[in-house]
């Protein structure tokens, strides 16, 4: 979509086709001949992955819904039913199931990936925020797809984030009620769950259309972070990135299908083979593991409005991350200190997805009981949580703004080709010839 | 220095998250053998078969399982499954097991509920028509239904059989009522009841189901001894199945897709060291 069209149509029908919508020049231009940096490292091959998962999310998503009942009664049978009776009803249940983990878990690296590497700076801000609605919709589908199969977990948790928005001052018991339905979760929230966890993925599919527009004009940012210079710098997105990108997505459909078929109830909660029962409240709701961070951020505050906000805030802190990131250098490999603290960025989010999932008042080291602080058990996962996630904070709103501002960073290459021309072990005879010009 | 103490306090902290134990976490399950176990591992036929007769002569007095019909157990992989009977509504076997036990119906010239002998399609009965009624006869405990309870349990199959097994004389200075029962393997509080030193609450919890097997109660058809350990075992492993019927199909779909993907992956690995091959990187 950047620069001149390469397309030439062949045959008669795609010159006929062409001048009237040029929607195979379209493909062309965005997944054959693109050109993308040459030096992409795996983490790069996240993308495609994610639009794998995005894909297997709906055809699976599809087939379900033709099975299930979204009702109060028979929803959770009609699960078991999918289980049970229908074809090969327990595959694709369990990818379904486990493919929202997969989701989270490659979209994950992919935003962390983006932060090493500066994809959200200039000129890929609006790149970023649109990867940021993304991560916000799949959020919401995950949440309300978690409450379809109507178990203990499911009900209880809609309970605990619905009543979240009770918090709000003034209008939030109002709120609560119209996300409800009525007085309490019940079988119109359901309904009304069922039929935005349908929706929703088409709106993703949409944004993640923006998405690939907006990446396409800047061109992919790269390891170096430096601009591609000449066209020595790309190669053609195929055969080069179809195959690179292919065998990522193979390997990760490979770790995939070890715990659909081996452990596939490993990432959920045992409670939730429980039906839904409104009377009896879990000992230990906790959410699905993708939320444990936020779950652990809403906690850490002892003021309900105050952990809700602060849980919002840790995700609207990364929509405006490319204005308080005050660094010219993209990559991180060139600035060290940044890159000391983004690690502890990383084992931050770590520490507060394992608070999230213990209860607030454990102790982190069993039976020690000697960093007690005028009342306070500073041995706690709460506390834990309460360091982590102000390191959270910190790295958004202090660190990242002073760093570019204080930091020295390393020297980078001139172009994307000048590291790897230097060096001649990484060189291969006739690695200069333009590779633009094969396959 | 300041960059070296973060990277240490972090490093810390991430050690710091290790598992917490509180004193009145119930016991850990009893570590088991199963057959099922592992990627390769199968349900033991014979062991299903005891297993249902432990439910049907035993649990089934108080536990529904509302997810199982009759045909189930002529299913493929299921306990009485036989390959002359594809359809598991024929088994002659599942229909007569049907056949002893009575169900609800709806007479259709008069309207009036009636009992009459089960059919291979219909689902196992329930012990008590409502979750009051089960209440009012279980001492105000409810008893849950089995359907999923192996894997509605942290442990799984494993916390049956502990559970079935465990039950233990109450450690002095617990006081339980009559209709409770203690059991170091159930999830509970037992501070309330506890008179001994407040930081040594036992393990456990109090369960409201009294010790339901005993040496001897079921006669396994296959002659193995019925001690409550073999009769804990083969329902647990009985119930798993009941819970995953469909665990064989999983994991021998499962080697076939694994085997496939080894064989892609490799293949699209070799195609991309093959077109990269001359582009420096």
């Amino acid at each position: 979509m950047s620069g001149h069209s390469t397309y030439e149509p062949k045959t008669g029908f795609e010159r006929w086709l062409d001048s009237r919508l040029p929607i195979v020049r379209m493909a062309y231009d965005s997944v054959v001949a693109f050109p993308t940096p040459k030096n992409l490292n795996y983490w790069w091959t996240f993308g495609g992955i994610l639009a794998f998962c995005l894909g297997m999310q709906i055809v699976t998503g599809i087939v379900l819904a033709m099975h299930y009942v979204p009702h109060v009664d028979y929803a959770f049978n009609s699960v078991e039913r999918i289980m049970r009776d229908v074809n090969y009803g327990w595959l694709i249940r369990y990818v379904h199931a486990n493919g929202a983990s997969m989701f989270f878990i490659a979209v994950y690296i992919h935003m962390f990936r983006g932060l090493y590497y500066g994809s959200y700076k200039a000129p890929r801000e609006v790149l970023w925020i649109l990867g940021c609605v993304i991560y916000l919709l799949m959020m919401a589908t995950a949440f309300m797809g978690y409450v379809l199969p109507w178990g203990q977990m499911s009900f209880h948790g809609a309970v605990v984030i619905t009543n979240l928005f009770g918090a709000l001052p003034v209008v939030g018991p109002s709120i609560t009620t119209w996300l409800w339905g009525g007085f309490a979760v019940d079988d119109p929230t359901l309904n009304r769950f069922f039929s935005l966890h349908y929706l929703l993925p088409f709106m993703i599919a949409g944004v993640v259309g923006l998405h690939i527009w907006a990446l396409h004009v800047p061109g992919n940012n790269n390891p170096t972070g430096v601009n591609v210079k000449s066209a020595q710098d790309t190669v053609p997105f195929h055969p080069y990135y179809t195959v690179k990108d292919g065998f990522a997505v193979s390997v990760f459909v490979l770790m995939f299908a070890v715990f659909v078929f081996y452990m596939p109830d490993a990432l959920g909660h045992s409670d939730n083979y429980i039906k839904a029962n409104p009377l009896v409240t879990p000992t230990h709701i906790v959410p699905e593991w993708y939320f444990l961070p936020f779950y652990a951020i809403l906690r850490a505050l002892p003021n309900k409005l105050a952990g809700v906000l602060a849980m919002f805030g840790a995700i609207a802190s990364l929509f405006v991350l490319p204005w308080l990131d005050t660094s010219k250098v993209r990559s991180m490999r060139y600035r060290p200190t940044a890159k000391l603290y983004f690690f502890i960025f990383v084992l931050a989010c770590i520490a507060l997805g394992f608070c999230g999932a213990k209860l607030p008042d454990d102790p982190v080291i069993p039976g020690v009981t000697s960093f007690q602080l005028m009342d306070a058990d500073l041995n706690s996962f709460v506390w834990l949580s309460r360091i982590a996630a102000l390191y959270y904070f910190a790295y958004f709103w202090v660190i990242t703004p002073l760093l570019g501002l204080t930091e020295t960073p390393l020297p980078a290459p001139e172009s994307i080709s000048s590291p790897v021309l230097s060096h001649p072990a990484t060189t291969p005879a006739g690695a200069v010839a333009s590779p633009e010009k094969r396959g | 220095m300041l960059r070296k103490g973060l990277a240490l306090a972090a490093l810390g902290l991430a050690f710091l998250a290790g598992p917490a134990l509180a004193a009145s976490h119930p016991k850990e399950p009893k570590d088991v053998h199963w057959s099922f176990e592992g990627p390769l591992g199968k349900f033991d036929k014979a062991q299903l078969q005891r297993g249902y007769k432990v439910y049907r002569e035993v649990c089934s007095a108080c536990h529904a399982m509302e997810q199982m019909s009759f045909r189930n157990l002529g299913q493929k992989g299921g306990p009485f499954y036989d390959p002359k009977y594809p359809n598991p509504n024929d088994n002659p076997y599942v229909k007569s097991l049907a056949k002893d036990i009575q169900v609800k119906d709806i007479d259709q010239d008069t309207g009036d509920v009636i009992q009459r002998p089960g059919t291979s399609a219909d689902k196992f009965p329930a012990p008590f028509p409502n979750e009051p009624a089960a209440r009012a006869s279980n001492g105000g405990a409810l008893p849950p239904d089995l359907s999923l309870i192996a894997k509605a349990r942290e442990g799984g199959p494993a916390y049956v059989y502990s559970i079935l097994t465990g039950y233990q004389n109450p450690p002095a200075g617990l006081t339980l009522t009559a209709s409770q029962h203690y059991n170091p393997y159930f999830p509970g509080d037992l501070t309330s009841s506890w008179h001994g030193a407040a930081h040594h609450v036992p393990q456990g919890g109090a369960i409201g189901m009294p010790p339901p097997l005993a040496p001897g109660k079921v006669t396994f058809d296959d002659g193995k001894p019925s001690t409550i350990e073999q009769q804990g075992k083969d329902v647990a492993a009985f119930l798993m199945w009941a819970a995953e019927p469909k665990m064989e199909e999983r994991k021998q779909f499962g080697l076939g897709a694994m085997v496939y993907l080894l064989i892609f992956s490799g293949l699209l690995w070799v195609s991309y060291r093959k077109i990269w091959k001359n582009i420096g990187h």
